[in-house]
């Protein structure tokens, strides 16, 4: 009051009054925004990823998302569950299965560049009657990814652990896919189940589904 | 700016032939290695680094002084925050 007084003396009170408030409204929109930025400025950004797969192409994802943003200083939280769990094993030998995968390129990673353009669509009845047919879109992919100077998985696995990524465990497929806690690699964060993990999803700022 | 003084501290990071996200978790490791100012060079071939380098930069808080291009392969300064 003492300064509005000194401001304006013949200010009648009532006027005074509104002066008042809305100084104090200018005051605290001003403060709240300093305090937001502070608080943003302060924010550790945080990734949670549920990773449901085991096929060598659906093993990336996950791991490059959550390597990379470790390496952006994100905290990082990974649930393997269902197939996904497979991604924590010890020895760690994923496939892939390119029947009913339309999307997927079938290209030579050797010879000249003409020949690794062409793409070999095979039909879903040859796949599943050619023996061995995964195992050798396997072999190729893998090549095609090395040529390129892709990570393998267990590569990016590692550089995932490094970065300090948390790689958590569904206790429930482990049971229920008959496996042992020992089959799995020792830097598991927790064997946990959907009621541990959703709590840490809430408080993430991107949670992924993969 | 201390151009001389960064060319003398300068180590230097190969990530040529390596593909996403690998140039990025190379760097963020060998400048984690680095005292706060000095500066490291990145080389690399993947075109996506270009973008991705410079997101990571800002993420961190690590300065990108240069991005070029010499020849097919992708050149980066950047000084430790």
């Amino acid at each position: 009051m003492a300064t509005i007084t000194t401001l304006k003396p013949d200010l009648p009170l009532a006027e005074a009054g509104d002066a008042e408030r809305q100084r104090f409204e200018r005051w605290f929109d001003e403060r709240f925004e300093e305090k937001m930025r502070e608080r943003e400025a302060a924010h550790v950004p945080s990734l949670s990823i549920i990773a449901t797969k085991g096929t060598l192409d659906w093993a990336y994802p996950p791991f490059i998302l959550a390597s990379t943003a470790a390496a952006l200083g994100y905290e990082v939280s990974v649930f393997f569950t269902f197939y996904g769990l497979l991604l924590l094993k010890k020895d760690i030998d994923l496939e892939i299965s390119p029947l009913g995968n339309p999307a997927m390129p079938m290209k030579m990673p050797v010879g000249p560049d003409w020949f690794r353009s062409i793409n070999w669509p095979v039909p879903n009845f040859l796949q599943s009657t050619i023996p061995g047919f995964e195992r050798m879109a396997t072999s190729l992919m893998k090549k095609t990814f090395e040529t390129k100077g892709v990570a393998s998985i267990a590569e990016l696995r590692e550089l995932t652990l490094e970065a300090g990524a948390s790689l958590y465990a569904c206790q429930m497929t482990v049971d229920a896919f008959g496996f042992e806690q020992g089959e799995f690699i020792p830097e598991v964060a927790g064997w946990i189940g959907a009621a541990s993990f959703l709590p840490k999803a809430q408080k993430s700022d991107i949670t992924l589904f993969v | 700016m201390t151009t001389e003084t960064a060319n003398a501290e300068m180590s230097v990071l190969d990530a040529t032939g390596l593909n996403c996200p690998l140039p990025i978790l190379r760097t963020k490791k060998a400048i984690g290695g680095l005292a706060s100012g000095t500066v490291l060079k990145v080389l690399t071939t993947d075109p996506g680094s270009v973008e991705d380098i410079a997101s990571f930069c800002r993420q961190t808080g690590h300065e990108l002084l240069s991005s070029r291009t010499a020849g097919g392969t992708f050149e980066f300064e950047i000084r430790r925050g």
